[in-house]
Order: structure tokens, then C-alpha cells, then sequence
């Protein structure tokens, strides 16, 4: 048993706390205010390779590990959540598909681009009628004479439409398989699709520097060869998406309740009441202590879900759990962290403040904790 | 062209230092070991030059240290410089500015160089004396105080900062320059520079190694002290901002320092 990080581990670690505190924190109220895509973070990210993170070299990337890509994100989430999600749906959701499944070809053409920072990617499953029920897939994309047709709607989908957004990739019903059911195909769709549209950003409760859109196909066509690898593989290409997303998930919930906790534990050294530092009461001593037992669990959790995929182990069970409990936990944290700070607590120019806002959807997205739970009771046999 | 800047690893800013009362040096155990801030600003002048000159211009890092502490240059290395030499060895230990200085001399002999780019001063030691020194017992141009350095053919342009503007001089490489907090913040380590820096080489010299043996520092440290507690601050109550200002403003005349 060995809980020492790599000296690459810890120097990519140290890295990514150093860029958050000088260059995302001092942004993040202002983004958030301003509903402000962060492109210039982004591009800072990008110079220092942290898209390329967990892919190898000769497609772009740095070579690192998934505990030093959660690690990074962790830090990076502990400073300000939209733009950790921008990085981490980037990653996971947006490059990760290409490198797992996609021919050499694709790599080349749409990884490389992606794990160097250059473009974003959205990747599109969820719509407006089904989330995790996806098998009940509407959007549908007929092969005509060469070319994939598609026509349908997906909805909430990050970094869809910003202006280095180089396209989404899509499942679509593609036609019927033997059994009766549908067949779900996973297409790629360039942003200069003719017929492919999209919204204007959501305007949400919390990720509100991060880019969220609505995404509309109209007859929308592209060549045939943008199947992203096999036909009739979506289904099972996005679980495998979706169990690697959920220890990025699990990290940027990690990250937001540590974030909270610096907060709240600076805060109640700072504010006195009744005579002394607010931090010497019992009560106060007890929420912050309970929030940072729980936070390390949950931080153990996703980074044993990260090592066992490091490992080329099965990491779904554990990424499942990490997911599900550091969300639910980054809810109590946040939620303690503005108790403390009292009626400050409910001002925005108070950290914690954004940090409520910006939690919620750690226990909605990618399978909410409900959905969680009926993966998991599959999962023990149940 | 080689460069060398020499580093020295300190005890982190943040942590509380204490210092042994029988060897009167600071205890090190149990405390994390970060580059010299000052430091980092010189690497951040070597690899801008770097940048300038080209592939055939080397960075190496020189620094002083216990073996057991080299792997913080892996930092440095990450950052960008090519490779790195520790001068470690017990008798070494204690050093004052004459000996450290002398130290290095040595070991900048033995490893070559075309330019030497220090820090201004250690967080620890705060004696801001080895750059000079350095310079002295190598026989070099030192120039002290950069904030802006440029390589042209076999020379070198800096300007200095003084009290009451810049300087601008210029001398002929080999030379030794030191820089302030102006040359630009030092950048970020890059993801492929960390994952790079494990392949590099971080050396080891003895003191045999560069023949500087039985010497002894020539300051001895009498006693040391904390700071004085801070004085109570005088709390001037202000019915509006205008009368507070006024009377921020009367205690700093009083002084002279208005």
C-alpha cells in the first residue's frame, strides 16, 4: 500500500494550485458576474499543456496520468468551478471519445487540435426528453447516398459554441438492431455543418462563465466517414465515456468543497463575535471539522478510482461511488461554508456565495445521485 | 553558449523557522525545501536569453545543497533548464558569504560557463554578498542589480537598477550578472516540462571533486535573536473619513514623512 504521489504527480499538482490562485482566482467572481466564457484561461491552459494532459505525445498530449488529470482539475475546481468544468468536459468528454475510439485518421485530425488547446469539442447525448434514460435516443442520423442525415436536438451540452469550438460529437439512432432495439451510433459533427445550429448559452444557477448550449439538426449532413469508430458502438462508447467522466466529476466536487472549506476556515478565524474569533466556538469548530473529514474521504475515493485506471483496472465501481458521494458532500461542505459566514455568506462578493450556486449540478450531471444509486445497486448485485 | 544560474534551496516561505540554539543554524527537519524566490526571477532571465539565442544555448543550474534535497531542482528543471549540478558535502555545511562564494568559484571552474545569472539575494540568509563575491574570486565582471539583460555578439547589455534611475553598461562575456524582480515574473513549469524533467540530469560534485577542501567560514555567528515584538498600534478614532485622513496625515508630517 503506497498513498505517495509520483514527484510528476506532485509538480503537476503544485502547477495547477500555483495557476489557480495567480491567474483563475482572481478571475472568478468577475467571470461569474459577467457570465464570461474564460478564454483567455483557457488559452494559458492550453501553453502549458493541460488539455493534452492524460494523452500521449505523438497525438498532442503531455503523457500524464488520470490521478495527475483529476489532481490538476481538483486544484483548479478549488478556485473557481467554470473554469474547471471548461477544462474537464474538454478532456473528458470532448477529446476523450476521439482517443479511445477514433481511427488513427480521426486522431490525427481531431485529437491533436484538442489535446493541445487549440479547439474545444462538445460531446452530445443528453436531450431535452432523455438524460440518463439515453437508449431512448431521438435524434436520428439515415446514411443517404454517402453522407449521414441527421435531424434531432441535444440539450446542455459544455463548451458546445464558443468561438474555439471545432464541432460535437453526437449519438444517434442510426437504424435497428437485430434484437429490436435501437441502434445508437456515435457522429461527428463539425461546427461549419451546414444545418447544425445552436442555441444561445443557458443562463444557469452556477457554471456561469462555462459554455452551455442547446444544439439543434435540421437535415444537418456530413460525410459518411464521421462515424466515430463502429457502427452500432454508441451505446456502449459512451458508458465508457461516462465512467472515466465520472472521476473528473468526482474531482471537480472534491475541489469545490475544498474550496469552500479554505474559505470558511479563513473566515472564521477572522470574524469575532462575542469577544473572540468565531473560530474558537464549539459549533464552528465542529462544521469545519466534520467538512474536512468528509472532503478527504471523498478525495481518497476518487483518488482510488484514478489509480485502479491508472492501474488499466476496472475503475467503474469506485468511480461510481467517488462520484456519487463527493457530490452529495460538496453539498454539505458549501452548504456549511455560507452557515458560517452567516449573512455575509449570502452576498455575492463572498466566494462562497458563487460556490453554492455552482454546486448543485455536481448531483445532477453525469447521472444524478439517484441514477448513481441504480448504477451502483447493479452494480452490488441488486 | 552555456549559462549557469545558481540556485539555492531554502526553507519554505511560509513555515515557521526556528533556529537550533547549539549549532545556532536553522533547523531543517520536517521542513519543506522550495527554490530560492530570488532565484527563480535569474532562471527566468537565463531562459528568456535562451529563448533569444537559440538551441545551442544551455541553462544549468548550480546550487549548494545536501544531496538529500536535489530533487527540488527538478522545479527548475521543469521550468526549463537543461540540467543541474549539487555541490553537496558535509564540510560544506555552515557555510558563510567567503566560503559559499569560494565554493561556487570552484565549481563554476570545474563545470564551465559563459555567463553565471544569480538571484539578488537568499530568503534565508539575506546577505545579498555571493553574487559579488563570486564574481571577485573568479576574476569576472560582476553586474549586480539587472533588470534587463541582452546578448550582443560576445558581449553583454544590462541595465542596473540604482536609487536614481538605470544604468546602462556593457560588458564582454564570461561575465557574472545578477538580477532584480524586474527581468519578469518566472514562468510556469509546462506539463511536458514536468513530465521532461525526470529524464534530465541533476549531477553531484564533492568538494574533492572541485579541490576545495579544509576550509573554514571566517564569520562566526555570536548570537541571534527574534524580532522585537511589534508595538501596539495607536488607534486613532475618526468621526468621518475627511478627519481620519487628517489625522493619517498629521502623524506622518510630524515625522517628516510627508
Amino acid at each position: 500500500m503506497d498513498f505517495d504521489l509520483t514527484p510528476e504527480q506532485r509538480a503537476i499538482q503544485q502547477l495547477a494550485r500555483e495557476f489557480a490562485e495567480g491567474e483563475v482566482r482572481p478571475k472568478a467572481e468577475e467571470m461569474d458576474r459577467e457570465e464570461r466564457f474564460p478564454y483567455d484561461l483557457t488559452a494559458k491552459m492550453a501553453e502549458l499543456g493541460f488539455f493534452g494532459l492524460p494523452f500521449p505525445e505523438e497525438y498532442g498530449g503531455v503523457g500524464g496520468d488520470t490521478t495527475s488529470y483529476a489532481l490538476a482539475v481538483m486544484e483548479i475546481a478549488r478556485a473557481d468551478a467554470s473554469t474547471a468544468i471548461t477544462l474537464a468536459a474538454a478532456v473528458s468528454l470532448g477529446a476523450m471519445p476521439f482517443y479511445l475510439f477514433g481511427t488513427k485518421a480521426q486522431k490525427e485530425r481531431y485529437l491533436v487540435p484538442l489535446a493541445q488547446g487549440k479547439q474545444l469539442w462538445g460531446f452530445g447525448l443528453t436531450e431535452p426528453e432523455a438524460g440518463s434514460d439515453a437508449a431512448n435516443c431521438k435524434t436520428r442520423a439515415r446514411l443517404e447516398s454517402g453522407s449521414w442525415v441527421i435531424n434531432g436536438t441535444k440539450a446542455f451540452i459544455t463548451n458546445s459554441g464558443t468561438d474555439i469550438t471545432g464541432g460535437t460529437t453526437i449519438t444517434a439512432a442510426t437504424g435497428t438492431r437485430s434484437d429490436g432495439k435501437i441502434e445508437i451510433s456515435n457522429i461527428i459533427v463539425p461546427q461549419e455543418t451546414p444545418g447544425f445550429a445552436r442555441s444561445r448559452k443557458y443562463r444557469k444557477m452556477g457554471w456561469r462563465a462555462s459554455d452551455t448550449r442547446e444544439l439543434s439538426f435540421a437535415d444537418a449532413k456530413v460525410p459518411e466517414d464521421h462515424l466515430l469508430g463502429v457502427r452500432g458502438e454508441g451505446f456502449t462508447q459512451f458508458l465508457t465515456i461516462l465512467d472515466g467522466g465520472r472521476i473528473s466529476v468526482a474531482a471537480l466536487s472534491v475541489g469545490l468543497a475544498l474550496g469552500a472549506y479554505d474559505e470558511a476556515l479563513k473566515y472564521a478565524k477572522e470574524r469575532r463575535a462575542f469577544g473572540k474569533s468565531i473560530s474558537s466556538f464549539q459549533a464552528i469548530q465542529f462544521k469545519l471539522v466534520d467538512m474536512i473529514v468528509q472532503i478527504d474521504h471523498a478525495k481518497l475515493m476518487m483518488l482510488k478510482a484514478a489509480w485502479e485506471k491508472d492501474q488499466g483496472r476496472d475503475f467503474a465501481y469506485n468511480a461510481s461511488l467517488a462520484k456519487l458521494y463527493a457530490g452529495e458532500i460538496s453539498h454539505r461542505v458549501v452548504n456549511d461554508a455560507v452557515q458560517i459566514h452567516g449573512g455575509y455568506g449570502f452576498i455575492d462578493e463572498y466566494p462562497v456565495s458563487r460556490m453554492y450556486r455552482d454546486q448543485k449540478i455536481n448531483e445532477i450531471g453525469e447521472g444524478t445521485n439517484e441514477v448513481q444509486r441504480m448504477i451502483i445497486a447493479r452494480m452490488i448485485g441488486i | 553558449m552555456r549559462i549557469v544560474v545558481t540556485v539555492k534551496l531554502v526553507p519554505d516561505l511560509n513555515a515557521e523557522k526556528r533556529i537550533d540554539p547549539t549549532t545556532k543554524r536553522l533547523v531543517r527537519t520536517g521542513m519543506e525545501t522550495v527554490l530560492n524566490p530570488y532565484d527563480e526571477y535569474a532562471l527566468e532571465a537565463a531562459l528568456q536569453l535562451k529563448a533569444k539565442q537559440g538551441d545551442d544555448t544551455t541553462v544549468t543550474l548550480l546550487s549548494m545543497a545536501s544531496e538529500s534535497l536535489k530533487e527540488t531542482l527538478r522545479k527548475a528543471l521543469a521550468m526549463g533548464a537543461d540540467d543541474a549540478v549539487v555541490l553537496s558535502d558535509d564540510a560544506l555545511a555552515g557555510s558563510d558569504v567567503a566560503m559559499t562564494s569560494a565554493a561556487l568559484a570552484q565549481a563554476l571552474k570545474k563545470i564551465g560557463f559563459d555567463l553565471v545569472i544569480c538571484g539578488g539575494l537568499a530568503d534565508d540568509g539575506s546577505t545579498g554578498g555571493v553574487p559579488g563575491a563570486i564574481a571577485e574570486h573568479l576574476g569576472l565582471p560582476g553586474l549586480t542589480n539587472a533588470r534587463h539583460l541582452e546578448i550582443v555578439g560576445g558581449t553583454i547589455k544590462a541595465q542596473r537598477e540604482t536609487d536614481s534611475g538605470y544604468q546602462a553598461v556593457t560588458c564582454p562575456l564570461p561575465a557574472l550578472v545578477s538580477v532584480t524582480m524586474a527581468v519578469g515574473e518566472p514562468r510556469y513549469a509546462s506539463l511536458k516540462g514536468i513530465m521532461g524533467a525526470k529524464k534530465k540530469t541533476i549531477a553531484t560534485l564533492s568538494g574533492s571533486d572541485i579541490g576545495f577542501e579544509n576550509r573554514a567560514p571566517k564569520t562566526e555567528l555570536l548570537s541571534f535573536a527574534p524580532p522585537p515584538a511589534r508595538t501596539k498600534a495607536r488607534i486613532v478614532e475618526a468621526s468621518d473619513g475627511a478627519t481620519g485622513a487628517r489625522a493619517i496625515f498629521d502623524f506622518l508630517r510630524e515625522r517628516k514623512l510627508v
